[in-house]
């Protein structure tokens, strides 16, 4: 075959091929991960089911029109405010709903590659170990902050639809502007993604563990139960500051005034100590394990 | 590249010493000297079960050995991981593909992960690797419609999404039809052509002795032998063929010149004895005998011939 026939780029040229620059960071392969990742029917099937509770929510209780007696946390306000349906879906999600669809992500990262055989293909790309592992943990880090937020804004939107809004009382007493009542929403928002960054690298952790990504899912999950078992027992408060689980819901100082930054603070760094130890135990497992699958 | 064999130690796309895989007790691969000359095709042949895919996970990085080292291009494995792999395409124990996604957004995917691959022509290079392997009309279809010869497909054009050095494909003909087999033989020959090494294993040994001028036959974990095509033909046993009417009076006087021969409905065919030096002796003898000879000639053993004699035969998968 004369070679000016040979299509641009399979001719092998060892120099001209292989610029030395380029994308360097591979910033690339994170945009395909997130687009992935959202593109995928059961991302999008996740994210509807968590929109869906705040919309239940409100219909039942605009359905009822009984907001008192029970229920969960600010149920009762949702009648005299819509804006409230947000903060009382986001109660509602965080010991269950949220764990689960983070579970599910996070325990597909390395173990649906592995299960799929894809592991292999990205490794010889090569897509160099650690790169995968970071790419893949960023990309379950932004599916918590848009599962929250889907939460969050569906909430509000349905709160409005529904219910009279107006201005919004704190937990102490302080009225505050619908501007202002957004601003904390979505720091709430930002909390709950928090939070869940612990679960997230945990369960990255457990997807290097095996190429059965249901495996990983489930055991995610089961942590996630187990933890806020744990945290319930009294028998066990020595344990407590150390769940990842532990501040899951004391995000009630957001929604004072002034506001206070310290359960904001101990969650984090709670949170970045569990990234921490659970990196470091997905990278020394991942980094020279086998692929088999 | 030639069977000088100081040119092939000097110029090997793929070099091993010592290359060896245990899973426990048992060692998958043992003790394996690969020599890949630049710019060879060659042929990595053995049973199912012999180590072959053991092999080239190593060679790949994807396990590490327990011992022994790896070259590839000339750097080490894996060690060097970062800058050879790009410089390589591969296909490992099949195509696997997100079924979730088309085979265009498969290969975009695939590309994105290789650091190297400039973003501003993914788009291009995507396109031409699917029609290099005729799948440009079905590049929209999500991978789970694809059928198994479509993903083999697919699989080799994700190894040619960027211009390589070296090509380790792992069977690549499985699940393609004859028509398909001929594309990929037509393939690796025109990157062959333009001086990839191509690297292929496979249990078809007529597709290897098509394609190949290399072929190393691994059994059980060994590499038993490995040289050019011509060589191990070579080495095995060789055949006269003779094409005549009378049959049986060349079967007769063939096996009293010592050889077993065996009567074909168009003449008679017997191995050649490895002693046997001038085999036009022969037929002189079946001409003086009253033969009426037709046609006359010697050829090699089959690789396959070769491959059943040191491997052994039956279906039995290696312990």
């Amino acid at each position: 075959m004369p070679n000016e026939t040979v299509p641009a780029g399979t001719a092998p040229n060892k120099t001209a091929s292989r610029p030395a620059s380029g994308s360097s960071l591979g910033l690339a392969l994170l945009g395909s991960e997130i687009r992935t990742l959202f593109r995928r029917v059961r991302t999008i099937a996740m994210l509807g089911a968590l929109a869906a509770i705040p919309i239940l929510l409100a219909i039942a209780v605009r359905v009822t029109s009984d907001g008192g007696g029970g229920g969960p946390a600010f149920l009762g306000d949702i009648t005299q405010n819509g804006l409230f349906v947000s903060l009382t879906a986001l109660v509602v999600a965080i010991p269950l709903f949220l764990p689960l669809t983070v579970g599910v992500v996070a325990g597909d990262t390395i173990a649906g590659e592995a299960g799929a055989g894809t592991l292999r293909y990205l490794l010889v790309a090569p897509a160099g170990r650690v790169r995968l592992l970071v790419v893949k943990y960023l990309a379950t880090a932004l599916f918590c902050l848009t599962a929250t937020l889907v939460v969050v804004v569906v909430g509000g939107i349905i709160g409005a639809i529904l219910f009279p809004v107006g201005p919004v009382t704190l937990l102490s007493g302080q009225t505050v502007s619908f501007g202002e009542y957004v601003l904390r929403l979505l720091l709430l928002a930002l909390y709950v993604t928090v939070s869940l960054l612990g679960l997230s690298a945990i369960g990255l952790f457990i997807s290097t563990l095996t190429s059965v990504p249901v495996g990983a899912m489930a055991a995610t999950i089961v942590l996630s139960t187990v933890a806020q078992i744990l945290g319930s027992l009294p028998q066990l408060e020595f344990l407590h500051p150390w769940l990842f689980t532990d501040h899951w819901l004391e995000f009630g100082d957001l929604l004072r005034t002034p506001l206070s930054w310290e359960s904001f603070g101990n969650n984090a760094l709670l949170q970045a100590g569990y990234i921490v130890v659970f990196g470091f135990l997905a990278w020394g497992r991942f980094s020279s394990k086998d692929i088999l699958s | 590249m030639t069977a000088d064999p100081l040119v092939a130690t000097t110029e090997l796309a793929i070099e091993t010493t010592g290359l060896t895989k245990a899973f426990g007790r048992q060692r998958a691969v043992h003790d394996v000297d690969l020599a890949v000359p630049r710019g060879s095709v060659y042929g990595f042949l053995g049973p199912n079960g012999s180590g072959k895919t053991s092999t080239i996970r190593m060679l790949l990085g994807l396990t590490q050995a327990t011992g022994g080292q790896i070259r590839l291009l000339g750097s080490r494995m894996p060690d060097d991981l970062r800058s050879v792999l790009p410089r390589i395409g591969a296909l490992v124990e099949g195509p696997a593909f997100a079924p979730y996604l088309s085979g265009r957004a498969n290969l975009r995917r695939l590309d994105t992960a290789d650091r190297d691959a400039p973003g501003a022509t993914r788009k291009s290079r995507v396109d031409e690797a699917l029609d290099r392997v005729g799948l440009g009309h079905a590049a929209d279809k999500k991978a789970h419609a694809y059928s198994l010869g479509m993903k083999q497909r697919l699989g080799i054009a994700g190894a040619l999404l960027m211009p390589r050095d070296l090509l380790i494909l792992d069977e690549p003909s499985n699940g393609l039809d004859p028509q398909g087999t001929r594309e990929v033989r037509s393939l690796i020959g025109s990157l062959a052509a333009d001086g990839t090494t191509v690297f292929v294993s496979s249990h078809l040994l007529s597709e290897i002795e098509q394609m190949c001028t290399h072929v190393g036959v691994m059994s059980a974990g060994r590499l038993l032998l490995q040289g050019t095509l011509d060589d191990v033909r070579r080495q095995g046993v060789q055949r006269v063929t003779v094409v005549t009417p009378d049959a049986e009076a060349a079967q007769r006087i063939l096996a009293t010149l010592g050889l077993e021969p065996e009567l074909l409905p168009t003449g008679v065919s017997a191995a050649l004895p490895t002693t046997e030096q001038e085999p036009e002796r022969l037929n002189a003898a079946l001409v003086a005998g009253g033969v009426r000879v037709r046609g006359f000639s010697v050829s090699g053993a089959t690789l396959e011939d070769r491959f059943v004699d040191l491997t052994g035969e039956g279906f039995a998968v290696a312990e």
